[in-house]
């Protein structure tokens, strides 16, 4: 039995919940090297919910949330995010959801290397077309909310891992997103900056009007989840809530 | 947006200042042998430019450039001066005489031959003497140059006596004259005097010099000369590029030139685009990274076209600078001709426009077509 109820008419109730996905699927390739990555996803997410997904690798977490955060076209299925529907969407309006509505965390932080913790947090807005001075104000604004005050004119390579994290956390919110994707935002830190990062993402972006995907394969993490959706080998398996027990 | 690009191509110095020397390499190696070409081609019509005042040449019809010499009849400047039209008309002698100097050794020099009357065609400015004293008995006055080739270190003199054909000639002015394609010395002298210096001859005249009456098109009144005598009128710039013309297509400097210009060009491409691909592959996770953060194809591309930007304009300046300071360094030091005009620094802009293109294109294609989900694999 899948974890959520299919629902008949996914549109009609697509502001209720933040993500919904209804038989999902991906190929990659063609004829005999195809490869099916999701195999018929349904999950819902709903507004002010972090619901993290796990499992092992190659289980199609990432290609889930690459199709959510609107990167990524799945091969079949329904995909409704924040009230639009992705898979009816153009490329070109795609990108604009994304610049509007999505802030991202990556696994490798992927900060530009050649700008400043302040820069690297507002380049968001700079896509927005915000002025650069208004840009730079608001994401100062946001570094000091995550303690990187007085680091704002460091380079990535002057920071620590935990801190090149929490600038990355600064830029995936200085505009204030209403989906926040993040992949495996822990795995490159200690157990320590591993903690205060998931602490801060569930203290700082988990908002009544946002929610939030994790990707995640770190089980000190799962504390911080409102719900866990289990993967493997393209389906959702199970789903839990934060406080169940899940296999480390 | 743009910011962000300049930002993220300075930050890589290395791969910048690599990128940066294959486009000043092409830039130098093209505005400098573009300016040395262009050196030797107005060597070629620098006597042409030197007289002064005709604004008409006329010449046998099978002359193909200055140098090339088929005398006239004396009495072809008649039939000039009798086409209506023609304000005025006087002789003009050119060509080579060996000169025995007090030494007992020889040289060569260009002997040029002005009216004895006017004079029309006398240098413009004199370093010591006067165009006057050309009327005094075997006359004549030397360009600088020539004078510092034939007596080296030595402080410029006049009545210095030498022998050409027999005859006495002593230097009664020095004169600045542009240099020539042959590098011999100049020496100017009456007309009457000239084809007494010059190697015996059945004709000696070499051109007619003449002048368009006030208000009368000099190109129609080549016209009237050519219709009424056979013979080839041609205004001063005409007969100027006649003799480019002629060196262009006839030998092979221009192709010479062009084949390291040619070299240039590829070379420089081949270090910039080639550096160009390597930035941009280094950088190719955080331009996905723009991307997933809804960074629009079309801004990427404008990025990557201002990064190009960017390395041509500078690599464009330092090039073409550094080929302006060789030009500066050689006219002084050497005896190299080099001549920049605009037209050569258009041709390398334009040079480099294409190759900061071609770098640019290689490079953004692999952005374009960027799954921007690539930054969420490991």
């Amino acid at each position: 039995m899948p974890p959520f109820e299919p629902i008949d008419d996914p549109a009609a109730d697509a502001t209720a919940v933040a993500i919904r996905v209804r038989g999902v699927t991906k190929e990659f390739g063609s004829g005999e090297s195809a490869t099916w990555a999701l195999r018929g996803v349904d999950l819902d997410v709903a507004y002010g919910e972090l619901l993290m997904l796990v499992g092992p690798s190659g289980c199609g977490k990432t290609t889930l949330v690459s199709i959510v955060a609107g990167t990524l076209e799945p091969t079949a299925g329904a995909v409704h995010v924040l009230g639009h529907d992705l898979v009816a969407m153009s490329n070109g309006r795609k990108v604009r959801f994304r610049r509007d509505n999505v802030g991202f965390i990556f696994q490798s932080y992927n900060l530009l290397p050649s700008l400043t913790a302040v820069e690297n947090a507002a380049v968001p807005l700079f896509i927005a077309g915000l002025r650069r001075r208004q840009a730079l104000d608001k994401a100062a604004e946001v570094l000091d909310a995550l303690g990187l005050g007085d680091r704002l004119t460091n380079l990535p390579n002057e920071l620590s891992g935990g801190q090149q994290q929490r600038v990355a956390i600064a830029r995936a919110l200085v505009h204030e997103p209403r989906l926040l994707v993040c992949d495996e935002p822990t795995s490159a830190l200690d157990a320590e900056n591993g903690r205060i990062t998931m602490e801060l993402i569930q203290r700082i972006a988990v908002q009544p009007d946002r929610a939030v995907i994790v990707v995640t394969h770190d089980a000190r993490a799962y504390a911080f989840a409102d719900r866990i959706a289990t993967m493997e080998d393209g389906r959702i398996v199970s789903v839990t809530t934060g406080s169940e027990s899940l296999p480390a | 947006m743009f910011w962000i690009a300049w930002k993220m191509l300075i930050g890589n110095r290395g791969k910048y200042l690599g990128i940066v020397f294959g486009v000043v390499f092409a830039a130098l190696l093209i505005a400098q042998q573009s300016s040395i070409f262009c050196g030797l081609m107005s060597l070629t019509v620098s006597q042409i430019r030197d007289v002064q005042g005709p604004g008409i040449w006329v010449m046998d019809a099978n002359v193909q450039f200055v140098d090339d010499i088929k005398p006239l009849a004396d009495t072809e400047l008649f039939r000039v001066k009798s086409v209506p039209g023609v304000d005025w008309a006087v002789r003009f002698y050119k060509g080579i005489a060996r000169a025995r100097l007090e030494e007992g050794t020889y040289e060569q020099m260009i002997l040029l031959g002005l009216d004895d009357a006017t004079l029309v065609g006398a240098p413009a400015g004199m370093l010591m003497g006067s165009i006057a004293d050309l009327r005094t008995p075997d006359a004549v006055i030397i360009d600088d140059a020539g004078y510092k080739r034939i007596w080296p270190g030595e402080p410029f003199r006049v009545g210095r006596v030498f022998e050409m054909n027999d005859h006495r000639a002593v230097i009664v002015g020095i004169t600045k004259a542009s240099r020539t394609f042959q590098s011999f010395p100049i020496l100017y002298t009456r007309y009457s005097q000239a084809v007494r210096f010059a190697p015996p001859e059945r004709k000696v005249l070499s051109f007619i010099l003449a002048n368009p009456a006030a208000d009368l098109d000099p190109v129609e009144v080549c016209r009237q000369i050519e219709e009424r005598t056979g013979l080839q009128a041609l205004t001063r710039d005409q007969f100027l590029w006649k003799t480019i013309r002629y060196y262009m297509a006839k030998t092979g400097i221009p192709v010479n030139f062009g084949i390291t210009v040619l070299l240039g060009f590829l070379v420089g491409t081949a270090i910039a685009g080639q550096t160009f691909y390597l930035f941009t592959v280094e950088n190719i996770r955080q331009f996905g990274a723009l991307k997933a953060m809804g960074t629009s194809n079309w801004m990427i591309l404008a990025m990557v076209l201002s990064q190009a930007l960017n390395v041509g304009l500078v690599g464009y300046g330092v090039g073409v600078g550094l080929a302006a300071l060789f030009g500066w360094w050689s006219r002084s030091m050497t005896r190299l001709s080099f001549f920049m005009p605009w037209q050569v620094l258009a041709l390398t802009a334009a040079a480099v426009f294409v190759i900061v293109l071609v770098a640019s294109v290689l490079s953004v294609r692999k952005v374009l077509v960027l799954d921007p989900a690539i930054v969420f694999r490991g």
